[in-house]
């Protein structure tokens, strides 16, 4: 293992290092830094050129330029040398400040879009595999492709012009005509009669009860102004957590064993209390409080629910932290809601912001800095997660259904195993072993796509960096971009390598 | 299904067999119609090749042919509707004429009753006539797409080659290019030098594009020739004392042919969204050209007042893609059967 990853490392190294020469050679060849001077003339053209030679050392033939540029970034891997600039870029400046200003809004955009993508192109992957030429699975497969086969920054750009504006315009007066919620309810039906499926009349009933519930709960959402000021409220707190918890525990444990139904029921008891209890703490905490408060109710609620699991308590133990860690997420989640009527008042009542990633000079409490971080990053993460989710669903499919046809799936059947138990502990499990390969290699293609959507919604992110940089032929911003990803790609196809002989014991290191 | 509904499908399937039973008994049976018995013995002792059984595969796929038949429409009307290369076509607008907008621009085109009017797709800001400029963007849209896909094929299949069959440093060597081409986003790699390239014209840009999206297939066939290699029939190729070259070429690439085609199709639906972007960016096709991502990136100020002009390149990059990407899965489904295979 030790020798893997030191062989690994090494190659890495290398791989970098030729990755950046030629990166380094294609940005500098490929134009005249002096092209937007072309116009000019006067004293100020003769100093700008001056001082450009200077900062980007285009007096020094390109060879050892490129030493030089690789002696700056040397400076950063040798601790307490001369300081770490990253290289200058074209008007002189630090390189490393800006790329430390511009990787935040970035990555928290990759990294989101990459997790929403994952958990449901895997969800849904799975229940198309279970689901195999269903409806439901060929109508998954044709929007698959359709997203494959999407632009992004068309796809961007009419999100921005559509969906954001005219959500803006109905968010200002949320109202909608009966005919309107009729006809949501009608579509919440089909679909879920098409997810559930089944035989015509328990599509029929799934089509009416869903149909009912979505245009009832639509109604009171209105009714009660909920769009005017969201959050689930102590009721709605209380139901959520049940609801989690039998949720984890159908999918988990199955009802068979009450003890555990009971542990998970306990756990998510405690959570509320520790929802009620925290209420005075959360009015305007910081990050570090936030997570502290997390891991003290998943260990509180293990604890709880490995008591009350008795004889099943290993398992109890776990499902009660998973409760309490999912309803914490939910009280994060009503804490943001609640922040938004006074934030979409600071906005001008136009809550959903289309350029930028976040307010200028925006100040106010914890959640309502973080809920502006949310709404900025609704538009571009539903563009990257929509063309990254299409990949996961297809080859969780694929690697689901490969792992169905595998000898010791049918031999969990034939035991007499629970179907729940064949999908979840059996099949899941090793359908998700190739998907660690394609995080690491689409990890890599949404920090590229990021350069797009970055560009449609105006972020000044490492993508406009890059962008910026390609345009004035300046090497300094545009390899500290490169530095980022490469190191990211190279990095997490290291991971993947890793993971999958940790995951799959037939695989071993060389 | 209710119980009558149930009688009926028994009754159904009992005509049908009385039927067959009939046909068996008064007819001779090796002249007879076969009944479905016979037809599965018939069918697993008949010969087929390869290729026959490929395309039988390929022909089940409706998704596929539905694909073939959207990009063959496309083709036809990109190349016929204004002409290619000096030839003329039917429509008798160019696309860099300008004119007097008529209408403020707007699509004359209307479904029912059919009729293309004056402008079908409208005419953009400066009054050209916006249905050949979208024309002549698919035109040089899907000649880039289908270059980059050879010749990303042709140097993704050699290196692969050349590293799978030699192994030892010609491997390693070529392998390590590989991993650092990989490193770079495609996006990033190709937006570098484009807007260099892409002033020299389509052919070259196209060609560039080819250059740097290689990597996949070259890793793709390596893995192909990693296990053929060691194959029985490769051995007795090298005991006769048939060439290296022989070898690749007549004995082991054949055999690959099924990753070959499908990874290089889905590289040119990959190539089609690579292109738009680019030019999107402002780094792809410039003036006097025109390519569809060009044509959106021209008017993408225009979304609010003239939709039209940003709506018909976008559906024709998407009817492409998708025509593409269904192609490419019917011919997966086809060349590796096993991939969509179930028992239960």
């Amino acid at each position: 293992m030790f020798y893997f990853i030191a062989k690994r490392t090494i190659i890495s190294f290398f791989i970098m290092l030729a990755a950046t020469t030629l990166m380094y050679f294609l940005t500098i060849s490929s134009g005249d830094p002096f092209e937007d001077l072309g116009e000019t003339s006067g004293p100020e053209k003769a100093a700008t050129i001056a001082a450009r030679t200077a900062a980007m050392n285009l007096d020094v033939p390109p060879i050892p330029r490129y030493f030089l540029w690789l002696q700056d970034v040397g400076h950063c891997l040798v601790p307490g040398g001369i300081s770490c600039t990253l290289g200058q870029d074209r008007t002189g400046a630090a390189v490393l400040p800006q790329l430390e200003n511009a990787i935040g809004s970035t990555l928290r955009l990759v990294v989101v879009a990459t997790v929403l993508a994952l958990v449901l192109g895997v969800v849904v992957g799975i229940v198309t595999a279970i689901r195999q030429y269903s409806t439901f699975d060929y109508s998954v497969t044709f929007i698959s492709f359709l997203l494959f086969s999407l632009p992004l920054f068309w796809l961007s750009t009419l999100l921005k012009q559509y969906l954001a504006i005219d959500l803006n315009t109905w968010l200002a007066n949320p109202q909608f005509s009966y005919l309107t919620i009729a006809l949501i309810g009608v579509v919440a039906g089909v679909v879920w009669a098409i997810v559930v499926g089944g035989d015509r009349r328990r599509r029929l009933m799934v089509f009416g009860i869903a149909a009912v519930a979505t245009a009832l709960a639509l109604y009171l959402l209105l009714v009660t102004g909920w769009f005017v000021a969201p959050g689930f409220g102590v009721v709605g707190m209380l139901v959520s957590a049940a609801g989690i918890a039998v949720l984890w525990t159908a999918l988990l444990a199955g009802f068979r064993r009450r003890r555990v139904l009971n542990a998970a029921l306990a756990a998510a008891g405690v959570s509320f209390v520790g929802y009620l209890v925290s209420i005075p703490l959360l009015s305007d905490p910081n990050w570090f409080l936030v997570i502290v408060l997390v891991v003290a109710l998943a260990v509180v609620s293990y604890v709880v629910a490995g008591v009350v699991g008795g004889p099943f308590r290993a398992q109890a133990a776990k499902i009660g932290a998973v409760i309490a860690v999912s309803v914490s997420l939910l009280i994060v989640l009503d804490r943001l809601l609640q922040a938004y009527p006074t934030l979409s008042a600071k906005a001008g009542g136009r809550p959903i912001p289309t350029t930028g990633s976040q307010s200028a000079n925006l100040e106010g409490t914890f959640w309502e800095i973080n809920l502006d971080y949310a709404l900025h990053l609704i538009l571009p993460t539903i563009a990257l997660t929509l063309i990254s989710f299409a990949t996961y669903t297809r080859y969780t499919r694929a690697s689901q259904l490969d792992v169905m046809n595998q000898d010791y799936i049918r031999t969990a059947r034939a035991k007499g195993l629970s179907e729940r138990t064949v999908l979840v502990k059996h099949a899941f499990r090793n359908a998700m072993i190739p998907i660690t390969t394609l995080m690491a290699f689409d990890f890599a293609g949404v920090l590229g796509g990021a350069v797009i959507t970055e560009q449609v919604f105006g972020w000044n992110g490492m993508g406009k960096m890059f962008v910026d940089g390609i345009a004035n032929v300046d090497p300094g911003p545009v390899m500290a971009f490169f530095l980022v990803v490469g190191t990211a790609a190279v990095l997490f196809n290291m991971l993947a390598d890793i993971a999958y002989a940790f995951l799959d014991p037939r695989i071993t290191l060389s | 299904m209710t119980p009558h509904d149930k009688n009926r499908d028994d009754s159904r399937a009992s005509v049908e067999l009385s039927e067959m039973t009939l046909q068996s008994q008064d007819t001779d049976i090796s002249t007879a119609r076969p009944t479905r018995d016979q037809t599965d013995r018939i069918r697993t002792t008949e010969a087929k090749s390869q290729g026959r059984l490929i395309r039988e595969r390929f022909f089940r796929h409706k998704g596929a042919l539905a694909g073939i038949a959207l990009l063959v429409l496309i083709f036809i009307l990109a190349f016929s509707s204004i002409g290619f290369a000096g030839l003329p076509g039917w429509w008798n607008k160019e696309y860099d004429v300008l004119a007097p907008r008529f209408n403020e621009g707007r699509p004359t085109l209307t479904l029912w009753p059919f009729s293309l009017g004056e402008h079908p797709f409208g005419q953009d800001v400066l009054g050209r006539d916006y249905f050949a400029l979208t024309m002549r963007g698919t035109q040089t849209s899907l000649i880039i797409a289908f270059i980059v896909g050879l010749v990303a094929m042709v140097i993704g299949t050699t290196v692969g080659a050349l590293a799978g069959y030699f192994r030892g440093w010609t491997e390693a060597f070529l392998m390590r290019i590989t991993d650092v081409v990989i490193t770079i986003p495609t996006v990033v790699i190709a937006a570098a030098v484009a807007g260099i390239v892409a002033k020299a014209g389509i052919i070259p840009f196209a060609v560039f594009l080819g250059v740097v999206t290689w990597t996949g297939l070259a890793r793709l066939v390596r893995g192909e020739f990693l296990s053929l290699r060691e194959k029985e029939f490769v051995e007795s190729a090298k005991s006769v004392g048939a060439s290296s070259f022989r070898i690749i070429f007549r004995h082991i690439l054949p055999n690959t042919v099924g990753v070959i085609i499908v990874s290089t199709t889905l590289a040119i639906s990959g190539a089609i969204l690579l292109e738009t972007a680019l030019s999107y960016l402002g780094l792809g096709v410039v003036a006097p050209d025109t390519s569809l991502g060009k044509a959106i990136n021209d008017n993408r100020s225009a979304l609010t007042v003239r939709p039209w002009l940003f709506l018909w390149p976008g559906a024709f990059i998407i009817g492409i893609a998708l025509a593409v990407n269904f192609i490419g899965d019917g011919l997966r489904d086809a060349f590796d059967p096993k991939q969509t295979r179930v028992k239960q």
